[in-house]
């Protein structure tokens, strides 16, 4: 349990990288969503051999590290979290699809364990973005940007509060294991059944929590909508960081860099 | 200035699955009086406290809020006037920040945004947390939830403030600043609790409720006197007013008082 107790104290260490004051940290939320939205619909276009290509896509989660100030060996631990999925999802591929697509040397790389590297770079770059908004802007504010957006406020409260109560709920939950675990001796009271009415405790306290919370909006004249307080201000040129990035982008997709870059080499040294 | 007054008469309600909860609780706390309500657990101080601000609704009686009885359609307005401050402070803190936690009243009532803002520095300040505004709540001590619960609360400028056993959970420290804090503030106080010696400090008259019904209801240092009517209530004497542990010789500071 220590393990996670551990990592929820890590996402309070992603709240307070979210709050220093960069020149990442200080553009609109908004522009932040709406460039990883295209960084990610570029990123997961690509065929599934495609692997050169990608590579320049890296520049950009490498420009937020860097301006934003963020520890990137934190960042890549929190990736690792997340990366038995993708693991999973492409480690079948080097058995299914045996082709050699690439030789080096001696050695036959088959199209299998290119789109598994494919597969496992997308991740990367994806999760990533994602991971640096989190960290160059706040869960709050992305929260918010998502509602100026146009998200229905249902989904934008619900999000804000399974947020502010996870951490509640876990604290409540490791208190729960630590006490069973005080009172179990060799394995016995560690079972299914125990475990089947602490996680019923959990649901009947966390619904009796939520009528208490909810409560407490009410008696502070809540009626159904959560009115944010700091405005938010796009300027023009937070617009050009967008745009200019988007363009990148979409170019960077359509155009194969490091080949082009290659052809033309090889064109020079012929 | 009649919109501070609480009044009780005869109020009555049974929880859904049968428990009777309040059997006939009738009394009145008028303008700036100071009240603390006492009693065993389950005597029925929450679900009182729950009618106060109209959360659940009487099955029998009535309970007039200043110039209004308490009916739906005065739910807002009685909102308005009686803050109320919960036992446990993560269930009133849920908002992202402390700031925007203390302004989510002052905002939810169509305030200008200037007017939020002073509201929420003001109320901050009070509770001598200003410095707290931008940290996330969940991270803040208890002592500084609760200050933080309080201001929340102030920030809607109530003119009663009920409470919920204020001082528990807290170090002696926050608790004393805390007795000191809430004896700054003029408005009618309601405050449930066990914390027999705050409501010494802290409140000149004291209901004592047991088993749903008002069992003694005057001058605090009277009723802890009576030995009759705390034993009968399953209380005791507050700390203060026993005597020395290790000596036995009881203290004079309060029957000076009297």
């Amino acid at each position: 349990m220590s393990n996670i107790e551990s990592t929820f104290f890590d996402i309070g260490t992603m709240d307070t990288i979210s709050r220093q004051d960069t020149f990442v940290h200080r553009l609109d939320p908004r522009i932040k969503v709406l460039t990883t939205l295209v960084f990610i619909v570029c990123v997961v276009s690509f065929g599934k051999h495609d692997i050169s290509a990608l590579v320049p896509f890296l520049v950009y989660p490498l420009f937020l590290v860097v301006l934003g100030d963020l520890p990137i060996a934190y960042l890549l631990r929190k990736l690792t979290f997340a990366a038995p999925f993708a693991v999973l999802i492409g480690i079948f591929n080097p058995l299914l699809d045996r082709e050699v697509l690439l030789q080096i040397g001696a050695v036959g790389i088959s199209g299998g364990w290119v789109s598994f590297m494919s597969i496992l770079l997308r991740f990367t770059m994806t999760v990533g973005a994602a991971l640096i908004l989190i960290a160059t802007t706040g869960y709050h504010s992305v929260c918010m940007a998502l509602e100026k957006m146009g998200v229905p406020q249902v989904f934008v409260v619900q999000l804000l509060f399974l947020y502010r109560y996870l951490f509640v709920l876990v604290d409540e939950a490791s208190r729960m294991v630590r006490a069973r675990s005080l009172r179990s001796f060799q394995g016995k009271g560690l079972g299914m059944g125990v475990f089947g009415s602490m996680a019923g405790h959990l649901l009947l306290r966390t619904t009796g929590r939520a009528q208490r919370i909810h409560l407490a909006m009410l008696c502070r004249g809540f009626e159904g909508t959560i009115r944010p307080f700091h405005p938010l201000r796009v300027r023009g040129w937070e617009v050009m960081f967008l745009l200019g990035w988007s363009v990148l982008f979409v170019m960077m997709r359509l155009y194969n860099g490091p080949r082009l870059l290659g052809t033309w080499i090889q064109g020079f040294i012929s | 200035m009649s919109h501070h007054i609480v009044e009780v008469k005869d109020l009555r309600y049974t929880y859904p699955d049968g428990t009777p909860a309040l059997q006939g609780m009738s009394f009145r706390v008028v303008h700036g009086e100071s009240v603390a309500i006492v009693g065993a657990n389950g005597a029925g101080k929450s679900t009182l406290l729950l009618h106060l601000n109209g959360y659940l609704a009487p099955k029998g009686g009535e309970i007039r809020i200043g110039d209004y009885p308490l009916t739906k359609k005065t739910l807002q307005t009685v909102r308005r006037t009686v803050g109320m401050v919960f036992q446990d402070p993560d269930d009133q803190l849920f908002m992202p920040t402390v700031y925007d936690d203390v302004a989510f009243g002052p905002l939810n009532l169509g305030l200008p945004t200037a007017e939020v803002e002073s509201r929420v520095l003001n109320a901050l300040s009070v509770v001598d947390t200003l410095h707290l505004k931008s940290r996330p709540p969940y991270k803040l001590s208890r002592g500084e939830k609760r200050a933080v619960a309080i201001a929340s609360v102030l920030s809607m400028s109530p003119d009663i403030l009920v409470m919920d056993e204020p001082t528990s959970d807290l170090d002696p420290r926050a608790r004393r600043k805390l007795i000191e804090l809430l004896k700054t503030f003029k408005h009618t106080k309601i405050i449930a609790t066990h914390d027999l010696d705050m409501v010494v400090d802290l409140c000149e008259r004291t209901i004592v409720i047991y088993n749903g019904r008002v069992t003694a209801d005057g001058p605090t240092l009277e009723i802890f006197e009576n030995q009759a009517i705390l034993a009968e209530s399953h209380l005791e004497k507050p700390l203060g007013m026993q005597g020395c542990p290790v000596c036995g010789n009881s203290v004079q500071q309060f029957s000076s008082l009297k």
